[in-house]
Parts: C-alpha cells; structure tokens; sequence
C-alpha cells in the first residue's frame, strides 16, 4: 500500500509530482508522527510554506514517498520534534523563516536568525526585529566541567559555525552547534525567480555539491511540468555527479588522513583530486562544472575528446588508489586514529534518516540513486557499500569503496553515452503546478521541493541539504571522545554549512 | 608505503611553472601597497581565510593552492590559523548579515601593515546573492579591499595570478 494511504488524509493537490501530496487534520498529522517515533518511516523534510507546513516521509522499503500537508490556524501546528527529535532544528527554522509556531516543541530557542537580518520572520509575516538576548547554550552541572568556545572563525580554510564543547578534562561531555552564520537568504532570492535564475542559485547552496544540487533542482522542475530530459543529458549528468563525487571523496579521504597527521595521503589524495577537477575542466568547461545540468537537460556537451581524458583519469585512479588505500590500511599509527573514534550507533543513524557515508558507515543502506532511484542509475550496475562500525575508520572504508563504484559508474556511463538532443524546451504550463527532486550527493540525498506559478516562475523553493540530519548526529558521536579528535571526526562527517544555513 | 615514498622521489615534480601576475591586479594593488610596508615584509606574507558566507566554492579553490600543482609555500605564501599572525585577509563571499562582526572582529584583530584580498563573484557585490535580507553585499562594504580575483570561484591559477601580484608590491 502505497505510504500516503496509511494515513487519514484530505484530497491529494492535483499537480504535485512524482510523489502525491495530501492536506491532513489533526488525524493524519499525528499518525505520521506517530509512525516516525515508532522507526517505520523516515522524516525527509520538514519546511514552511506559509500558511502551509509541509512534511516529506520517505517509506521504510526507500521506495515510496508522501508529503502531507498541515494548513496553519493563527500561525501554529502541532510539534513534530516533540516526538521526533530530528524535526526539532527544522522547526526552529520554519519558525526564524516564517514565524510559524510548533505547539508542544521540546526548543524554542531561535536557530538560523541570529538577530542581524533586521527583520524577522523574512518569508512569512515579516516584522522588524527586536533586539536579541544572548543565546542561551544548554546547561551543563557537574565537577571539573570545562568550556571551550570555537569559531564562527575556524583556524583552517573551512567555513564558518560556532561549537561550545562542554569537556571534562580531555573529554568531551557535550558538543553543542551553534550554526546559521552563512544564512544567505536562498529561499527569498528564489521567490519570484525565472527557472535559469533559480537554477544557478540552487547551484550554489552548497559549492561543493554543485553538481548535485542542479540535479536536484532539475529533477523537481521536471517532475512539475511533467516533461522528462533527453537520455543523453542524463548519462552527461550522471557523468558529473560520479566527477564530483570522486572529487570530494580523494579531497576528503587525504584531509581526514591529514587531521591524524599523516600527511603523505592528504598530498597523494589532492593530487587525484585536482586531476579529476582537470578532467572536468576539460571536459565541462568548470572545474567544479557549475551549471551544465539546467531543468530540461543540460546546458553544453561534453567536449571532443573529454571522453579520453576521463578515461585517462580512470586509468591513474586505478594505478594509485589500491596503492593509498593499502598505505591506509597498513598504517597503524592511522589507524590507531581512526578506528573506534567518534562512533555513531545504527539506531540513532536510522532514527535521523542519515544520509551519505555517515548513514551508510553506520548500516543505514539509503542511497538516493538505488532507492527511490532515478536516471540513468535504473540502468547501471553498481553497489551500495554499507558498513556498521559507525566509527571514523568506517566512513573513510565507505568513502573508498564509493571511489570504486564510480569509476565503475563511470566506465558505464562513457561505454553507454547516447547520442541525439541536450535539451527539451521548457514551456509554462499554465497552471500551478509543484514537483519534488532528490539527487544522491557525495554527502548524501539533496531534497528540492518546488511550486511553479502558471508562467513557469518559482513560487516556492525549498533546498533541504543531508546536513540538516548529519550535524545533530555529530554531536552525538563526538560524545566521550577527546577534544584532540573533534577536527577527525568533523572531517569524517563533513557536514556543509552552506548547505545547512541556506 | 616505502613504494609511494620511494616513487615519489623518482617521480618528476608536478609543480607547475608560477603564472605571470594578473595586469589587472598589478594596477589595483599598486594604488595601495606603501613603500615602507614592502620594506618591512620581506618576501613573504601570511594569509588568513575568512569565510564570510561562501557557498563554499571558493574555499575548495583556495585549497587547491597548497597541492602538488600550485604549492603555494613556494612563493613564500602560506595560509595561517590566526588573525593575528596573518599579513592577508583572504574573504570570500557576500557577506551574510550573521558574518559581519566576525569580520570585522577578525580584521581588526589582523596587524597592520595588513591588505584584503576579496574572492570570488560574490565578495565583489554579493553577487548572484545580492539583495537577499540575509547579506550585506561586497566585502568592501564592511572593510576596505586592496584587490579583487573574480570568478565564481576563481581557479587556483587565478588566484595564483592575484596573489603573486599582491606579492610583488607588498614585498
Ligand atoms: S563566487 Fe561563486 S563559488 Fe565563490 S562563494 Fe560565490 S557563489 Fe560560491
């Protein structure tokens, strides 16, 4: 039975692709909430769209998904995080964003705004802002205790975020993130945006993942208008999302390797990160190939001979990698490091739909491009690795074999490439119309949820990165650890900021 | 791992030859850079990179500048941990509202003789996130800028061409 019949629902919205959407009372409200507490589904999204709250469940099968709708009376719905502990930053969000109340939660602390905007509430009824109080971090009782401040301002080239360690002695008793400092507004600059406008914004949620947000994106616009990109672009896109996935596994393989001080593989593994963002250079005319994948196809072909470079970087990859991964291995003093450190346990993996390498190192088996699943991965061969250690050691052995699955990916895709058009031409269709989009990142699943107006200009947009479910978890792995392996076990995580402040 | 060390010494540089400096830079930097500052540096600066709400985009450029191809420590560049020891603030992004006072923390902790390296599109005038509520627009509407390397994100050849300019008067 399909997951929106589950649940006591009011009519589906007649234009909301590919998965149906349904408005729900109290009833079906609770039920869902119900059925995320008790573990038989996961909560793939929570987001405001005033006078709406929307919330995406994905089906324990990975195969199904529902969004409900709860239509606010006086601006407040009932808390999901009061049952549902993930829900409780999204919450916080909606609230800093639309000012739409959450009855019952567990936080109410504000979460993105930190009290600079000059207005609140800047995508509801906005309001000008009143002086903020000093934050209040939680408290934390008992002998010998300890605080340590960090950032927003990191030592190294990293992206800004405050954490306030709660140590005794060495040891870490709590980790508490402070985040929001590179809120850049996206959702605001969406509304109202042309389709080329917003894909270049969505593009640059999180830069890392640039490749995988436009999938994203295109995906949900796709699905609104109801047209489908021509097979060539979808083996072009696979191409650049297993690139980018490439590159940010050596990119961070060699600094996690480099946080427990073994410098040698961070050198050996920027090295076949920089050939690969060659290779896409020369291929996709970007290093990081920022909008090539645009809603209706892609925006350029592959260059002559891009194919032989790829394949001259598959054939390095293959020469060195074995090689790395046995000096990983073999190193004990790296390994002394990276075993046993900062370990998340599966339940709670799978209580926060943890995605990517976290979810995955943790035995939580969801990759966005196996289940549900989209084009062109339908038709490729490829593993998803799944490892229940849950320590540092497990996500770098994640990492490695994800590097082999896409070279393999790769070899597919290049053998397989069809030929003919690289677009379709988008036309408005004249009525409202909303799809959701999902596309595996390195990190894990990017969410884009849209709602088009009938001249084909976005209404509502909302980006949900796989960090939103990551970051908490890291303050639970972190936990009992020393301070010394908090930047290994942040490295072995790498949530985005960007991705997360939105 | 004797084999990778041992390869590695055999193994041709991949170090790529330096970049001519950027001409556009050259000029900006000029009107900036004071005699007496160069005197004083010598050869070698300090760079402090500052995050001031990136996509993060421009930070995998940056660091691209310390691998094998573009090694940045060889011109006598290198990244620091601290402000304080920091001859070079490098900022990225639009400047979101919830990032201003750090940065402004942060240069103002920063010694002088100091210069501002804005990067990328975005630190020009906020770029494609310009008018948001949520950002204040370039990098030099919170603190003056000696130089910009545009691009979204700049290559690390660019910001190589940027830096050896900035080099090359404030030495
Ligand atoms: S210039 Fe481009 S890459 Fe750099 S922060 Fe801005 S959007 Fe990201």
């Amino acid at each position: 039975m399909a997951l929106l019949d589950t649940i006591t629902r009011g009519d589906k919205a007649k234009q909301h692709r590919p998965w149906p959407r349904a408005i729900v009372t109290d009833a079906g409200w609770q039920q869902a909430i119900g059925l995320l507490a008790k573990g038989r589904c996961t909560l793939l999204g929570l987001w405001g769209d005033a006078p709406f709250v929307h919330m995406a469940l994905l089906a324990d099968t990975f195969d199904d998904i529902a969004v409900l709708s709860w239509r606010c009376k006086d601006g407040k719905y009932p808390s999901v995080g009061v049952y549902h502990p993930p829900a409780i930053r999204l919450e916080r969000a909606i609230r800093d964003l639309f000012g739409l109340e959450a009855i019952g939660a567990p936080d109410t602390r504000t979460w993105l705004d930190l009290g600079f905007w000059g207005v609140r509430h800047p995508l509801g009824k906005s309001i000008p802002a009143r002086k903020p109080g000093p934050y209040q971090f939680l408290p934390t009782e008992g002998e010998g205790l300890h605080q340590i401040a960090v950032g927003p301002v990191h030592a190294g080239i990293i992206e800004p975020g405050h954490f306030r360690f709660t140590a005794n002695g060495e040891h870490v008793v709590r980790l508490e993130q402070r985040l929001g400092y590179v809120h850049k507004g996206i959702e605001s600059l969406l509304r109202g945006a042309t389709l080329d406008a917003a894909a270049k914004l969505a593009a640059r949620t999180s830069g890392d993942s640039t490749v995988a947000y436009a999938f994203a994106f295109a995906h949900a616009v796709e699905a609104a208008l109801h047209v489908k990109a021509p097979p060539r672009a979808i083996y072009l896109r696979a191409l650049m999302a297993e690139l980018e996935r490439l590159a940010n596994h050596f990119g961070d393989i060699g600094a996690i390797c480099n946080d427990a001080s073994f410098s040698l593989m961070y050198a050996q593994c920027g090295i076949l990160r920089e050939r690969t963002l060659r290779a896409a250079e020369s291929c996709f005319g970007h290093r990081l190939m920022m909008d090539v994948i645009v809603p209706g196809g892609v925006a350029r072909d592959i260059a002559p001979g891009g194919s032989a470079q790829v394949q001259a970087l598959l054939a390095e990859v293959r020469k060195v990698f074995p090689r790395l991964i046995d000096l990983y291995d073999n190193t004990a003093s790296l390994q002394d490091r990276t075993v046993a450190t900062g370990i998340l346990t599966p339940a709670l993996a799978r209580q926060f739909g943890a995605g990517g390498y976290v979810g995955r190192g943790s035995g939580r088996k969801f990759d966005a491009r196996k289940m549900p699943g989209y084009a062109p991965y339908d038709d490729l061969k490829f593993e998803v690795p799944v490892l229940d250690a849950g320590d540092v050691n497990a996500r770098v052995w994640v990492r490695i074999r994800e590097v082999e699955q896409s070279l393999s990916l790769i070899d597919q895709i290049l053998k397989r490439m069809p030929g003919g058009k690289l677009k379709v031409a988008l036309k408005a269709s004249g009525k409202t119309c909303e799809g959701l989009g999902l596309a595996e990142a390195f990190r894990g699943d990017v969410l884009v949820w849209l709602r088009l107006d009938s001249k084909g200009r976005i209404e509502r947009c909302h980006l949900r990165d796989a960090s939103w479910f990551q970051w908490p978890l890291l303050e639970a792995a972190i936990e009992g650890n020393i301070v010394a392996d908090f930047p290994l076990c942040n490295k072995s995580f790498n949530c985005s900021y960007s991705g997360h402040d939105i | 791992m004797r084999k990778t060390l041992f390869e590695s010494l055999v193994h041709g540089p991949l170090t790529e030859p330096p970049p001519a400096p950027d001409e556009a830079g050259l000029a900006e930097l000029a009107r900036s850079v004071n005699r007496v500052a160069r005197a004083r540096l010598g050869r070698s600066l300090s760079i402090r990179e500052i995050d001031a709400g990136s996509c993060n985009g421009c930070e995998l450029e940056i660091h691209a500048l310390n691998n094998a191809f573009y090694d940045l420590e060889r011109f006598g560049l290198r990244f620091v941990a601290s402000p304080r020891h920091a001859d070079v603030l490098m900022v990225t992004g639009p400047v979101t509202k919830n990032m201003r006072e750090a940065l402004l923390r942060t240069y103002n902790a920063t010694p002088d003789p100091k210069w501002v390296v804005a990067v990328g599109a975005c630190a020009v005038d906020g770029g494609i996130f310009a008018g948001s509520y949520a950002c204040v627009g370039g990098v030099s509407d919170v603190v003056p800028v000696d130089l910009h390397i545009r691009g979204c994100p700049p290559s690390p050849t660019e910001l190589l061409k940027g830096l050896l300019a900035l080099l090359e008067h404030a030495s």
